[in-house]
């Protein structure tokens, strides 16, 4: 018996229609396609590489920026080589950090092998155990269609999410590769000048 | 003089407008996270490894806010792969490391790492800095700051382990 599991594209799209302002880091690979495929902004980070980096830009962020809610969206094999940064965030213990990880089971770039938490690894157990105010698994869009609303309400520290999304591989939708220009959008947007 | 450098090190970050500092522990940065901890005015994080303070740097950079990332050489080469969002990206980075394995080292361990650090930092695009003594480190921190934050500039500074003194053990 297989458990359900949704599309990456319509949850990212949900999370994002209803985003209110929140400033995004997305970790590379699909969930950057995702994110750029649900519409380019500018207060959007999107990260090509310095795999295991994006929960951690999101914690600089949002330290720097308390009054903003910055959201991560992430993929397993991303998170999965930061174990560590989870308890780093839970120790920092930001409010406005919220952990969106979209959980293929698999890694998916590099041919589809099953990762860890094919294996039986369950990423919102370990944050719940490091110390994030709210960890969950969610399975349907109908699921994430509530946490749309779960996410506007102010949260008392970090809070992780683990989709379980379909394992495929969609067609890419780039955004931009240029490190630097995506960096001074975002900080223009933040209003600040570029240099 | 060469005794108060971690206090104007403190004082010379303080400066340089540093708002932001992420750790992992050495015994020669003691002073400086004790002093930073106890500041109101500066948001610090203790790290489980030593890349996670280089992306850490490159968010609150995104967010407006100057930081500083403390470490030892061995911790220098685990930050390789994750130095490519500074160098790429051209954040800021002002990095601090105690180096090990260069003198009077007790534990052999701690050699190749020592010896390989400023190669390494300086393989992935990194620009290295040295000092020997307090008033040199002061004033090359200094500097290194106004580089990284207004130039652009990723910079580690080494600091001496002749400087830092022999460990007890």
């Amino acid at each position: 018996m297989s458990l359900p599991t949704m599309d990456r594209r319509e949850a990212v799209k949900k999370l994002l229609d209803a985003r209110d302002g929140a400033l995004v880091v997305t970790g590379l690979g699909s969930p950057s396609y995702d994110v750029h495929a649900a519409g380019d902004r500018d207060n959007n980070y999107y990260l090509w590489g310095a795999m295991g980096g994006a929960a951690l830009v999101g914690l600089g962020l949002a330290q720097a920026q308390p009054k903003k809610r910055v959201m991560v969206i992430t993929g397993d094999g991303e998170q999965l080589m930061a174990f560590g940064a989870l308890a780093t965030i839970a120790v920092a213990s930001p409010k406005n950090l919220d952990v969106i990880v979209l959980d293929n089971q698999h890694f998916g770039e590099t041919g589809m092998q099953s990762s860890h938490t094919g294996r039986g690894i369950l990423f919102d157990k370990v944050a719940g155990a490091c110390g994030f105010s709210v960890a969950r698994e969610l399975r349907t869009l109908e699921a994430v269609d509530q946490l749309v609303d779960e996410l506007r309400k102010p949260a008392s520290g970090p809070r992780l999410f683990v989709l379980k999304i379909n394992a495929e591989n969609l067609p890419r939708s780039l955004p931009p590769r240029d490190a630097v220009f995506v960096k001074n959008r975002f900080r223009g947007h933040l209003g600040f000048a570029a240099g | 003089m060469s005794l108060d450098w971690p206090i104007e090190l403190y004082d010379t970050l303080k400066s340089a407008g540093i708002g932001h500092m992420s750790y992992v522990p050495d015994a020669g940065h003691s002073t400086l996270i004790k002093l930073f901890s106890a500041d109101s005015e500066v948001v610090t994080n203790v790290l489980t490894t030593e890349e996670e303070g280089i992306a850490i740097a490159a968010g609150a950079w995104l967010g407006g806010q100057r930081s500083v990332v403390l470490m030892q050489s061995s911790g220098a080469g685990n930050c390789i792969n994750m130095l490519s969002l500074p160098v790429q990206a051209r954040f800021p980075l002002l990095m601090l490391v105690t180096m090990r394995g260069e003198w009077a080292e007790f534990n052999p361990w701690q050699v190749p790492m020592g010896s390989a650090t400023q190669a390494a930092l300086e393989a992935i695009g990194i620009t290295v800095l040295r000092a020997e003594t307090g008033e040199d480190l002061v004033e090359t921190v200094a500097q290194a700051a106004t580089m990284a934050f207004d130039a652009d500039q990723q910079i580690a500074v080494l600091i001496g382990q002749r400087l830092l003194g022999k460990k007890k053990w």
